[in-house]
């Protein structure tokens, strides 16, 4: 818990170029890990941004929304009915999507920000379920209820028709100058959101702006007699985050056209908020990394059954074999949630800071016997 | 007149549950400080024991009878449940009365489950933030659910009540109303009257023991009655287990009302934190009264005559009341000042 | 005419008054003590000057301006800063970052979304801010955790955090509560330094009569909700009422 805080223009850059290689080479350094297909990567950047903005209010000023899965939900329904109604560019599908997510955010953030704590993670979790249980019953006109929303042949698709561009055979896909949205342009489509998102991320967290959420995080009631209106601080936290929420609901539908009710429900929002713990709340790469990790573990997890579990075990001797594998049976393909309740736990357990602070952690107890117990500034000891 | 009553008669069973829940959550609050997530789980465990304890008493001996053939030519199975075979009368008897029987086994698993909840994991969070105890407790509800879907798997196991019970009660006749007009389920009522006499044991215990007034007084200032050099972290261990206790019996009853499934316990626990919260966060009868009250409006928000006027509220009656409230009367209706304010 | 102006208030809690038709004047430039037993008020009455409580009748005006009603963002921004009783930073930031704060408030105002400068190149807010730090002798110390601080440290932080805005009034509920005799006398030479450097005008509500004597220019003695006695340091040490208050605690 000590941070010493000396990241400098020039670092932050360096650490932003190296971010943009990272995610642009990803296709390339994958494939050892089995998952350079592009449907995960594309998985990997959405959820990312989805982390990432609900890290602006939730790591910045601790304000821990139990509900956030509601904005991604709107950005997907609003991005089917753009392709609807306007056409398969996804352009406008995202635009519409992040004004309509943020306009929610506002109207809900307005009301659930007038209580703090519990009340306010209380208040958010009553909203998403609203949106949720709306979304399944009157709301069907809107949402097409529990089949979803699909983008179909006979839709007006305005846009599309004026370019002669209206007549398509097969499904329909969204298409940003002629390259269809899917498998690697997709994912490089996403990445590019990814890295504004991210680019972002880094100037609020280095801004005025950022320095007042942290603080309001840190102590709300001092920020208060400091003369700092905290509420609209807050509120506009809110937004942002709603807003990242509905570019990356967007996104799902821009790869893949399809919206259901399903993506608003609390279990949603609880991934959320575990992806950006587990990675670390409040730094500005661990919410992807957490993101990263939890959709490569559900893919990789989820994909596991007995037989593949038998060929990993299969050097064992058979009593112990079978043992194991039906112990790890439990953890593997429909019992992934399990893993990941499992691994919820104990991240919040021993990992209260996430992965980002415990490799700080481990780099500092390294440097420091390096040194031979010299110093340590970034660490000063209590003096009370 | 009639439809008010029958739709207040069917929101106190629903109501009764969220009662039940809300009771266990606020009292691990008041005390334990704890924000638990997972309180839920403990409800949908309570409702597996009944599963468990149906099937358990529910195992058959298989007889072959070579005498007899069945029409495709193999020997006729004669299969009686074991309890029968044993006991007779008796253990048809039990049979009948599964679910009120299988109380004698949550109440013991529920004890259990609660200690070891609060010693493994539960102790070590008394100094953590409230949005750390969210999230282990929400960790901990995921796992127990799973591990429920994954040894009962995802369907819902209907459970029956006893037979005397099974039918209806034409309540509407003990009020002077027509026969026909106020018809209802004998089981739900048995299961309101239930959780009226839980609520009530819990309320006639923390008021009438020496053991109640020290969890009362350390609901009201909790560090005060530390400094008296009372062993508060011991009765911690004991108000968790009362309360995982509480929902697990409340989950036991209303397995003949709502079939268990493994998502049960997160579909009640959302509902039940509403409850306390519009009760007011800290305040048992609150969350008795909120309780019945949010029951109550959701079953006047499920009649057809509510729904063709405002559609789809009978989906989120609950949490609009929950919003409305919480912005006018931040406390809820019975709550104190300066709880989780800070 | 004072800088700060109390009319005429009362405020009562339930049954109890808790203050008792208050007239007081705070005149620019002065350090005025508010001593008085426990329970005579002095917080409640410092709760109505930052807007935390809002008195039943009366009224408080600062620079001719009514601060009933405003909020305590408002009020701070109107140039009144408080000092609480235990020392209030922010213990996850660094030094310079709390100082930060306070200064950008001023610059800024009660809110601005500013994202697109970075903190470190808001060049003005810094140096005042790191010059303060110096002043209160925290500058070796800015780019460390403010949880780490020790009790007396933490209170200079703050010292420097109200400082920086250039408050026209600065409130200091018990700067010396719960510390040391060593910290004490530190947190003293402070505040009389601060006094000849900032000039600013300051209300301190105080138990301990060694710091009120050694800072103060006029004290004002609270007795169950109501001032009974006001004079220079010296002539409160020789009233009689004053003693009665302490240890007698009737009517007066």
């Amino acid at each position: 818990m000590t941070a010493i805080k000396r990241e400098t223009a020039r670092g932050d850059l360096v650490r932003f170029a190296a971010f943009t290689v990272v995610i642009l080479t990803m296709p390339l350094w994958l494939v050892p890990f089995g998952a350079a297909y592009p449907d995960l990567m594309q998985k990997f950047a959405i959820y990312g941004l989805f982390a990432i903005g609900f890290n602006i209010l939730f790591g910045l000023t601790g304000y821990l929304s139990f509900g956030h899965a509601a904005f991604l939900g709107v950005g997907s329904y609003t991005a089917v009915w753009s392709f609807k109604l306007l056409g398969m560019n996804p352009l406008p599908a995202i635009g519409l999507a992040i004004l309509l997510a943020g306009a929610f955010a506002w109207v809900i953030g307005f009301v659930s920000l007038r209580r703090t704590g519990i009340y306010f993670s209380i208040l958010t979790l009553a909203f998403a379920q609203m949106s949720y249980n709306l979304a399944y019953s009157v709301l069907t006109p809107i949402t097409n209820g529990e089949t979803g929303l699909r983008v179909l042949n006979s839709d007006p698709r305005v846009l599309d028709h004026m370019i002669g561009a209206g007549e398509v055979e097969g499904s329909l896909v969204a298409t940003l100058f002629g390259v269809e949205m899917n498998g690697l342009p997709g994912f490089y489509f996403c990445a590019v959101w990814l890295l504004i998102g991210m680019f972002v991320s880094f100037k609020i967290f280095r801004s005025p702006f950022g320095l007042m959420l942290q603080a309001i995080k840190s102590n709300q009631n001092r920020l208060n007699y400091t003369g700092i209106n905290t509420r609209p601080y807050a509120l506009t936290a809110f937004v942002i985050s709603g807003m990242y929420a509905g570019l990356a609901g967007a996104l799902l539908c821009v790869t893949d056209p399809l919206a259901g009710a399903e993506r608003m429900q609390w279990t949603a929002s609880g991934e959320v908020v575990l992806m950006t713990i587990l990675g670390g709340a409040g730094t500005l790469l661990g919410p992807m990394l957490g993101a990263g990790i939890i959709k490569y573990s559900e893919n990789i997890f989820s994909a596991f059954n007995e037989q593949t579990l038998h060929q990993i075990f299969g050097v064992l001797p058979d009593g112990v074999e079978g043992a194991v594998v039906s112990v790890a049976g439990l953890f593997v393909g429909e019992g992934w949630h399990l893993t990941l309740g499992l691994l919820f736990m104990l991240i919040v357990i021993f990992l209260p800071g996430g992965l980002i602070e415990g490799g700080r952690r481990i780099a500092g107890a390294l440097s420091r016997s390096r040194k031979g117990g010299g110093i340590d500034h970034a660490h000063p000891q209590a003096a009370e | 007149m009639d439809a008010i009553l029958l739709q207040i008669l069917n929101g106190l069973d629903k109501g009764g549950a969220y009662a039940l829940i809300a009771l266990g959550l606020t009292l691990v609050f008041g005390t334990l400080g704890v924000v638990n997530f997972a309180h839920g789980a403990l409800f949908m465990l309570g409702a597996f024991c009944a599963v468990s304890f149906n099937q358990l008493i529910g195992l058959e001996k298989v007889t072959v009878d070579p005498t007899q053939m069945t029409p495709w030519g193999t020997p006729l199975e004669i299969r009686v449940p074991m309890i029968e075979d044993w006991l007779g009368a008796t253990g048809t008897f039990i049979l009948d009365y599964s679910v009120p029987f299988s109380i004698l086994m949550a109440i013991p698993v529920m004890i259990i489950v609660g200690l070891i909840m609060e010693r493994g994991l539960i102790q070590f969070f008394y100094r953590r933030t409230h949005a750390e105890q969210i999230l282990v407790t929400f960790g901990l509800a995921i796992v127990l659910q799973e591990l429920i879907k994954t040894w009962f798997g995802a369907n819902p196991i209907p459970q029956v009540p006893p037979d005397t019970v099974r039918g209806a009660a034409d309540v509407g006749t003990l009020i002077g109303f027509e026969a026909g007009q106020i018809v209802y389920p004998y089981w739900r009522l048995i299961y309101f009257l239930f959780s009226a006499l839980i609520i009530g044991g819990v309320f006639a215990f923390l008021q009438l023991t020496t053991f109640g007034m020290v969890v009362r007084a350390g609901m009201a200032d909790r560090e005060t009655v530390g400094l008296f050099g009372i062993d508060i972290e011991r009765r911690f261990t004991i108000v968790f287990g009362l309360a995982a206790v509480v929902a697990g019996l409340a989950g036991v009853m209303y397995t003949p009302i709502l079939p268990p499934d493994y998502h049960m316990g997160m579909d009640f626990l959302v509902l039940s934190f509403v409850v306390v919260v519009v009760g007011g966060m800290g305040s048992l009868p609150g969350a008795v009264a909120a309780g019945f009250l949010l029951g109550v409006l959701q079953s006047f928000a499920s009649m057809t005559e509510v729904k063709s006027v405002l559609p789809g509220i009978d989906q989120i009656i609950i949490y609009l009341v929950a919003v409305i409230i919480l912005l006018v009367r931040p406390r809820g209706l019975m709550g104190r000042k300066g709880v989780m304010e800070s | 005419m004072g800088i700060l102006q109390v009319q005429n208030v009362n405020k009562s809690f339930g049954g109890l008054k808790a203050l008792n038709n208050v007239n007081l004047d705070i005149t620019e430039g002065t350090v005025h003590a508010i001593i008085g037993p426990n329970g005579a008020g002095k917080s409640t009455l410092l709760n109505c000057f930052v807007g935390r409580l809002r008195p039943d009748t009366g009224t408080v005006k600062f620079n001719g301006r009514s601060l009933l009603g405003l909020t305590p963002h408002e009020i701070n921004q109107v140039g009144v800063a408080r000092v609480f009783q235990t020392p209030e930073i922010f213990s996850d930031l660094t030094l310079l970052e709390n100082v930060l704060i306070p200064a950008l408030a001023v610059r800024d105002g009660a809110f601005r979304v500013n994202t697109w400068g970075r903190v470190d190149s808001q060049a003005d807010v810094r140096d005042r801010a790191e010059a303060l730090l110096a002043d209160v002798g925290l500058a070796d110390k800015r780019h460390t955790q403010s949880s780490s601080l020790s009790r007396g440290d933490k209170r200079r932080l703050e010292l420097a955090m109200c400082l920086v805005q250039q408050p026209k009034l600065v409130l200091l509920d018990e700067p010396t509560a719960g510390m040391s005799r060593a910290d004490t006398n530190n947190t003293i030479d402070l505040l009389a330094r601060m006094s000849e450097q900032h000039g600013v005008t300051k209300i301190i509500i105080e138990h301990d009569m060694h710091v009120v004597f050694s800072l103060a220019d006029r004290v004002t003695v609270f007795a169950q909700g109501h001032p009974i006695v006001e004079g220079t340091p010296d002539e409160i040490k020789g009233d009689p009422r004053v003693q009665e208050a302490y240890l007698g605690g009737a009517q007066v």
